[in-house]
């Protein structure tokens, strides 16, 4: 399959993706924030929706509208997102409804509007490469500096507050970056599927780990698993990766809950 | 602070202060002066304002009038010579053990990576001082396992031990016995007792109730109704005060060196 340049790319573009995944959706796991990372998914469906109305590229307007919601959320938040699901259900479906309306004005396309809600990682290209590779590192760069004061946060935000973490500051920049990589998360999965990606691997990784060193390590390496190994099956059934991805994830899972309700011990 | 004559700045002392938490007044022109090495007991009913006065202290929550001074210094975020456990300690426990939630709080304000990932000398001097507050609170065989599995007062130690972290010279500790039965409560109280005397630190240790802390607390500190004070334990711990202070029938019997509060007849020790 890698005779293909396409397989070949869109391997890449998984690969780079899923890092990315694993790890942010670690600290989305820890901080009980998945379903705020699922409502910015659909924000950025209006986005892209959108910029196809007015001649852009969709992924700008993807990535605009995530990040552009990332930080109002992070600003008008108390330094957490937790407990506030009515308010992130109620914008990701009034998004969700202003895309549909976009698509409704834009004469062109059922499969953009497939591509963008199910993901099309077949169609990746080499332009489309570089614009997942170099948000992808700068992601990684700001979670490297950011991850000590977003862990103490996380784990206590009382704490952290009174030694000093500026909280609201640490939990804007990080939904930012959630915004980024969800963005980028959208051209493998979609729209509906990036908690595939983002949640999955990173939920059943707190599942199986009792520290965050590790956590993220095998976050990432469940999330890189699930991309690729969607990725070959999709190849060998003829099914969508998507499909794949999502079942893979949702597998590794509700295994891990066995084997951890089974009285598995944690690494 | 200033006429204060004692060489050693005092870990508290508070002039004229007045807190406000919404559009009321918690405390208002409150003055006192917390003595070195004392175990302060924070009493005063549930919303009086205890908490609030230990987010004053911290910096976190604004002074709207007076001065709070710890050791000498002027209140701010951040401040090293505080350690601190919050009434709510920790979000929904996940699976993590405690020596990695512990881990995360040690410089846990600085940016960069968390100080467990960091190679070589650093990492060496981390684990050190993590290892040396879990053997202070007796924790060191609780670290290793997940923190959701640990009882309520096997979890007080570890947050006991984090807050000794980066050796703090005043502890605050709030409502560190809300959940725990009398006889763990007495074991954390004397725990914290032990501690305080071997390190020489200042303890204000909040609670609703006053009889774990009998004989072990110097002070009283009660917070009621806007006021605050500070006074030895025989002058605050007495009928009319403490019936004053609970707003119910408070009795108060001394016996072999022993102080038993009875609250609406039914004798608390």
């Amino acid at each position: 399959m890698f005779a293909f340049e396409f397989m070949r790319h869109a391997f890449a573009a998984t690969g780079i993706v899923a890092i990315l995944s694993g790890l942010v959706g670690y600290f989305m796991v820890l901080r009980g924030e998945s379903f705020a990372g699922h409502a910015l998914s659909h924000v950025g469906f209006a986005g892209a929706t959108g910029a196809l109305l007015v001649g852009m590229p969709p992924f700008w307007g993807l990535t605009g509208a995530t990040v552009l919601a990332g930080v109002a959320m992070g600003l008008g938040g108390r330094g957490t997102m937790q407990g506030r699901d009515v308010a992130i259900g109620l914008v990701l479906s009034c998004m969700l409804g202003c895309g549909l309306l976009f698509l409704h004005f834009l004469t062109t396309s059922a499969t953009r509007a497939t591509a963008l809600l199910f993901g099309n990682v077949l169609g990746v290209d080499r332009s489309m490469l570089g614009w997942l590779l170099v948000p992808g590192v700068a992601c990684v760069l700001a979670m490297a500096a950011l991850s000590r004061p977003l862990l103490f946060a996380s784990l206590q935000p009382e704490t952290a507050e009174a030694r000093g973490v500026p909280l609201r500051a640490v939990s804007t920049l990080f939904l930012a970056i959630v915004a980024v990589v969800t963005a980028e998360c959208v051209q493998i999965t979609g729209v509906l599927l990036v908690f595939a990606l983002m949640v999955g691997p990173a939920a059943t990784a707190q599942r199986l780990t009792a520290s965050p060193g590790w956590g993220i390590g095998l976050s990432v390496v469940l999330a890189v698993g699930a991309g690729w190994g969607g990725l070959a099956l999709s190849w060998w059934t003829d099914c969508p990766t998507s499909f794949w991805i999502s079942a893979l994830s949702t597998a590794g899972y509700l295994a891990a809950r066995a084997w951890s309700g089974a009285g598995g011990r944690a690494v | 602070m200033s006429g204060d004559a004692s060489p050693a700045p005092p870990p508290v002392s508070m002039a004229h202060v007045t807190l406000r938490v919404g559009d009321r007044a918690i405390l208002s022109d409150v003055s006192l002066t917390v003595p070195a090495g004392a175990f302060v007991g924070v009493l005063g009913p549930n919303g009086a304002g205890k908490s609030s006065l230990m987010r004053a202290i911290l910096g976190v929550a604004p002074v709207s009038g007076g001065r709070i001074a710890v050791f000498g210094r002027r209140v701010g975020r951040g401040n090293q010579d505080i350690g601190y456990l919050p009434q709510f300690p920790a979000r929904s426990a996940p699976r993590l053990n405690g020596r990695s939630v512990i881990a995360a709080a040690l410089h846990g304000e600085r940016w960069g990576l968390p100080c467990d990932w960091r190679p070589g000398r650093h990492r060496r001097h981390d684990a050190a001082e993590i290892d040396r507050v879990l053997e202070l609170v007796g924790a060191t065989h609780l670290a290793r396992r997940p923190i959701d599995h640990l009882s309520g007062g096997e979890r007080q130690r570890l947050l006991l031990a984090q807050a000794l972290l980066g050796r703090p010279r005043l502890l605050l500790l709030d409502e560190p016995l809300a959940s725990l039965d009398p006889h763990r409560a007495r074991e954390v109280v004397a725990l914290v007792d032990a501690i305080r005397r071997q390190l020489g630190i200042a303890v204000l240790f909040s609670t609703h109730d006053i009889n774990p802390l009998l004989g072990v607390m110097d002070r009283v500190l009660y917070v009621g109704r806007g006021a605050a004070r500070l006074g030895m334990v025989d002058e605050v711990v007495t009928g009319p005060v403490l019936s004053a202070l609970y707003g119910m029938p408070v009795e108060v019997i001394r016996a072999n060196g022993r102080i038993f509060v009875l609250a609406d007849g039914v004798v608390q020790s």
